[in-house]
Parts: structure tokens; sequence; C-alpha cells
């Protein structure tokens, strides 16, 4: 247990620093909105989705509708349908832990677990559970502080939404280094900025991730010829 | 701010968003064998989604008029070589944040 507990927080410690800034942005940018801290609170126990709660902010202050803010979570997370696939077979058998496991399965938890190993001799699911744990408090505990940060700072804060992207394009490198096989990767930037083009910045995504799912898909023999995934 | 209103939006994304996590390991349950062109699409996606999303978050900037993106791209280099040297994803977030809350903030400023 405490072996499990020291693992799983050395392993999270990355994901500290971002979730700490990612959320610090988040916790600013809602206080400056008029969202205070219950609200923030709120966000990041129930939504705990990043990116789709600084999207969440723009929905609430533009007064979008339900109906768009469904439809609108349902493009920006969508790929959490692909996580929970890879998912499946390792958490299968996670018992009472599972639905916390799956419920908490952001990006970067996803790319601490979707190994599929813990390390050396723990437990999977226990090691899983103490990492979406400690990710979730890192987002909160974030946040939080943003808000607080939010009413004291009197600077500029214009930008700081950038720490989204900077995230983003960290994970990106990330993946690129773990592989050599480069064509999934090259394959979702074209797809995407193919689709940004045609359709424009509004409504590219889910035409985005189609071609994405055709292009891997019909070229698949070519990808699983490189090896290395 | 009307708190009904935020509440029932906030409780919709939640929804939602669950809803996301959780369809794929009701549809395929573990028990039935899950298709195999899942688990290979499982496998690879997750490289193709992150560089959608770098898309996604690039997708507000103008390559044909003023700045003409370049506070974006700039920043955005900055964290990438950054990342490439130092491996240190506290240090690249904050980096690149930083600078380009300077670039838009003091360079490039309409």
């Amino acid at each position: 247990m405490k072996e499990t507990l020291k693992q799983a927080f050395l392993k999270s410690l990355p994901v500290m620093a971002g979730y700490v800034v990612l959320g610090f942005g988040f916790g600013i940018i809602a206080q400056k909105s008029g969202y205070g801290i219950v609200w923030v609170f709120a966000m990041s126990v129930f939504i705990y989705a990043g990116s789709m709660q600084y999207v969440a902010v723009d929905l609430l202050t533009g007064g979008a509708t339900l109906l768009a803010a469904a439809l609108t979570t349902l493009m920006v997370n969508a790929r959490h349908l692909f996580y929970g696939i890879s998912m499946i077979e390792h958490y299968k058998d996670a018992d009472k832990k599972k639905p916390y496991l799956i419920f908490a399965l952001t990006d970067e938890t996803y790319s601490l677990v979707c190994s599929g190993r813990a390390p050396a001799g723990l437990d999977f699911h226990s090691y899983c559970f103490w990492v979406s744990l400690f990710n979730q408090c890192y987002w909160i505990l974030g946040s939080l502080l943003g808000v607080l940060a939010g009413t004291v700072i009197t600077f500029n804060t214009a930008g700081v939404d950038f720490a989204m992207t900077a995230l983003f394009i960290t994970v990106f490198v990330e993946q690129w280094k773990s592989t050599g096989n480069h064509l999934p990767a090259i394959i979702g930037v074209i797809a995407s900025v193919i689709c940004l083009l045609i359709f424009g910045r509004e409504s590219f995504l889910i035409p985005a991730m189609l071609l994405i799912g055709i292009a891997l898909t019909v070229g698949r023999k070519a990808i699983e010829r490189k090896g290395d995934l | 701010m009307n708190v009904m209103y935020s509440a029932s939006m906030i409780a919709v994304i939640a929804l939602v968003t669950i809803a996301l996590r959780f369809l794929p390991f009701y549809l395929f349950d573990g028990k039935r064998k899950t298709p195999e062109i899942v688990t290979y699409l499982g496998r690879v996606l997750p490289y193709a989604i992150m560089g959608m999303l770098v898309v996604y978050c690039y997708k507000g900037i103008s390559v044909l008029t003023k700045p003409y993106g370049l506070p974006e791209l700039l920043a955005g280099g900055v964290v990438v070589l950054l990342h490439l040297w130092k491996r240190n994803t506290l240090l690249s977030i904050v980096t690149g944040t930083v600078t380009y809350m300077l670039l838009i903030q003091f360079v490039f400023t309409l």
C-alpha cells in the first residue's frame, strides 16, 4: 500500500506540474468571468476535463443553450471514447475501483496508465486508482488556487489560456519521442488541418475525427508494417 | 449570473463527459471479445487525436492577417524546442505561456 502510494505519487509528478498550471489558468479565467470558488470547485469535481472546462467558461459567459453545450462537449471530449476503448482490457477486472477509474480517465491520466503495467510488483488497479485520484486532486487544487489568485492579481492575465496549447504540445512531443512510428500522429495533424481549411474553425472537429478514423483504418496495413506502436 | 442556468450548463457538460467516458466500457464489456479493429484504433488513435488537439488550439489564428498567428506560432516553437531539450513538462508549459503573454501584451500589441 505504502509502496503503491509512493510509486503513484512519483509517476504523477509531471501531471501535477501540468495540472496545477493548467488548473490555475482555468481558475483565473473563471474568476474573471464571475464564477467564484464554489463554481470552480463543482466544475473541477464533476466535469473534470481540462480543455472542456476552459470551453465551458466560454459557453457560460456567451449564454449558449443547453443543447449547444451538449454538442460542444460531445465534440471536444469525443476523444475520451478512444481512451476508453484502449483501456477496456486493462480495466475489466478492476471491480469497485472501476467506476472511478473510468470517470477520471483524462488525457494526462490516460498517458500514465495506458501502458497497462504498474511499476514492479504492484497491483495495477490500485496503482491506477491512486494515480487517478492524485491527478484529480492536483486539478482541483490548481483551479482553486487560480480563483484565489484571480481575486488578488491585478496584472494583465491575457494569454494565460495558452497553458492549454502548451500542455497539448508537450504531450504531442512526448508521444512523438516515444515511438518511431509517426504515421498516426502525422495523420492526425494533416487530417485536422485539411478539415479546418474546408469546414472552418467552428465545425471542423467532427469531420476531422471522421477523416482520422477513416485514414487510420484504410492505412492500417502501412501503419502496422512500420511497427513500434 | 443566473444560478439555475449556470448549474444546468455544468450538469449537462458533466453528464455528456461522463457518458463519453463510460460508453466504451458499456459497449465492449470485456466478456465478449473486443473487435480487433477497435483494439487497433485504441492503440493508434491517441497519437492522432493529440495531433488534432494541437491543431484545435491553433484554430483561432489567421496566417493572412496581422499578426499572422506569430505570437501563437513563436510561443509554440518555444514549447517544442524547450521540451525536446529538457523534457520537463512544467518548465515547457510555464515558459511557453509566459512567452505568449509577453508577446501579445508587449510585442504584438494592435
